[in-house]
């Protein structure tokens, strides 16, 4: 049994040296944020700063519209989460549960879309949008994002799982499908269906290439693109650079702390999303 | 089913569940990849109007007599074969080591996937900092070995081995969620049966463990090469815009960025686009073929 003790311990020390390298980006992020200028610069570096300089978050938040992009984020954030999920749950549910011409045609074709890059799309999609003057506003940020098959194909999965008698059952105490579907089919995939929106919440929330490209002012920015303009205003002020990135981060990982659970189940589940 | 066969009726209903998803895709996801293939081929273009003049092979002749193109497939590659590697291999091990461990599996799991829900911009950001040539954490860490500074950013030899680093670390949990999986799958008797038949552990591993993983390790391998040709953000933040010094990071995604954004040539830009994703899918399909052979599905 000792041998076994120390091949736990062996184990605990190995993987508690990997989880302090993959956290020192986070910790110094924060020691930095929390220097004073001189600070930041001298050699050896210093893990704990002499007089926590709190104020540096104030001073950031102030040293660019760093409110907008916060309003900008959560506004693009919720609404492409929210209609992501209306569109993904119906046409999940058409898929798994409704018989009409073309079905496997479609889900092939859109099985077919899921290799293509988006990075490859960009460019049309910049052209559409201008087409329609969404270009710098809210409308180019969220409506490309509204629809997602990967999203669809997850939950269709899930609704396969849930037994055809209940569907029977349902038409025969004649209930519509509409009714069925939000009655039942979503609260028994509510895990799934959390899964899905919470994903995509992280993935909106951090999105930086498309954001970049369709907006140009600070009205519509949303906060890594405004992040990234930052850094050019902060030059070498590590320290209000550090505490912009910091306010930037903490959403999610808030986010992640309380609903980690659903977030590995859901990669889980569907292991692609890259 | 009730129906087993489709009917007008129940085409229309099921239609009518589809039209948001069906509508966003259709404007947004499939007519955009032909129109890339089309706008491909456009050599005299007006975006305001959306009026093509001309249309033919330029943009392809161009980008294949650019050396600039050529330079972003080649450090693309360079950046896929130094990302996914070492990616797989790390997530393994550490997969591995999470899967044996008693206590604290759950705290080391959340520390380990952090990076991957953190913001590209921010943390490319923090490890800017960290790579900072004179008050970088990296090179006074690296002093404690005697090690000089190295200038990680701004020399062309060191800005692929930092992205390459800074993204390996970022991708590592969502890997190693995808292994945890995979093993956790796999029937706990297969072990047993070789423990019995007197296998020792790293017998058991290589005989059994690993080839009844092998297709986590093939899905793991897929998307991490993927994400690798599509890499982005982190050069754009980590080099302020730039495609690293000497274009030393200038990859395909960030070409055709430029040729889009930078100098609004929209022809080429669809092109490296549409070269972008042969190239992913040439790749995939090597993959597939080599995975029929090694791959073993239990």
């Amino acid at each position: 049994m000792t041998k076994k003790r120390i091949s736990q311990a062996l184990l605990i020390i190995i993987l508690t040296l990997g989880a302090i390298t993959m956290l020192v980006p986070f910790i110094w992020m924060l020691s930095t944020a929390l220097k004073t200028a001189p600070e930041t610069v001298k050699v050896p570096p210093t893990w704990i700063p002499k007089h926590m300089q709190w104020q540096n978050f104030v001073t950031a938040w102030h040293a660019a519209p760093f409110l907008t992009y916060f309003i900008n984020s959560l506004i693009v954030t919720t609404v492409t989460t929210i209609g992501q999920l209306f569109t993904t749950i119906l046409a999940a549910f058409a898929f798994s549960r409704l018989n009409f011409y073309g079905k496997n045609f479609l889900f092939a074709l859109f099985l077919s879309t899921m290799m293509v890059p988006g990075e490859m799309l960009i460019i049309p999609n910049f052209v559409t949008l201008s087409k329609f003057s969404l270009i710098n506003t809210y409308g180019a940020l969220i409506i490309p994002w509204l629809a997602s098959f990967f999203a669809v194909f997850t939950l269709r999965q899930t609704f396969n799982a849930i037994p055809n008698e209940l569907y029977y059952a349902a038409k025969l105490d004649g209930s519509s499908d509409w009714h069925f579907l939000w009655t039942m089919m979503v609260p028994l995939s509510k895990s799934a269906i959390t899964a899905i929106g919470i994903l995509e919440v992280i993935g909106s929330w951090n999105s930086f290439m498309w954001p970049l490209i369709v907006t140009n002012t600070a009205k519509v920015r949303t906060l890594p693109v405004g992040l990234n303009a930052f850094t050019s205003d902060a030059g070498t002020q590590f320290q209000l650079l550090m505490a912009a990135s910091t306010f930037v981060i903490l959403p999610m990982i808030i986010v992640y702390l309380c609903l980690q659970k659903y977030i590995i189940a859901g990669i889980s589940k569907s292991g692609l999303k890259g | 089913m009730i129906k087993q066969h489709p009917t007008i009726k129940s085409t229309l209903i099921a239609f009518a569940y589809l039209a948001p998803m069906l509508i966003i895709t259709l404007v947004f996801n499939i007519y955009p990849i032909f129109k890339s293939f089309a706008m491909s081929f456009y050599t005299k273009y007006d975006f305001f109007t959306d009026k093509v003049s001309a249309l033919g092979w330029a943009n392809y002749k161009f980008i294949f007599s650019d050396p600039d193109f050529y330079l972003s497939v080649r450090n693309t590659m360079i950046f896929v074969l130094g990302v996914v590697p070492f990616s797989v291999l790390l997530s393994l091990i550490i997969a591995l080591l999470l899967h044996r461990v008693r206590f604290l599996a759950g705290l080391f799991k959340t520390a380990y996937f952090l990076p991957f829900v953190t913001s590209t911009v921010a943390i490319s950001l923090v490890w800017q900092w960290i790579y900072n040539d004179q008050y970088g954490l990296l090179n006074a860490f690296l002093s404690h070995f005697g090690v000089h500074p190295i200038d990680w950013l701004n020399d062309p030899h060191w800005a692929m081995p930092a992205l390459i680093i800074m993204t390996i670390w970022k991708g590592l949990g969502f890997n190693i969620i995808l292994f945890l999986v995979g093993l956790s799958n796999i029937d706990k008797r297969y072990d047993q049966v070789a423990q019995i038949d007197g296998a020792n552990a790293w017998q058991r591993f290589i005989h059994v463990t690993l080839p009844l993983l092998s297709p986590m390790t093939f899905l793991v391998s897929v998307t991490s090469v993927i994400s690798g040709f599509k890499v982005f953000d982190e050069i754009f933040v980590l080099f302020g815009g730039s495609p690293g010094p000497g274009k030393s990071t200038l990859t395909i995604v960030f070409y055709l960025y430029q040729k889009f954004y930078s100098e609004w040539k929209y022809g080429i830009a669809a092109a490296s686009g549409v070269v972008l994703f042969l190239l992913i899918l040439v790749v995939t399909i090597i993959q597939f073929w080599y995975s029929r052979k090694h791959v073993h599905y239990a």
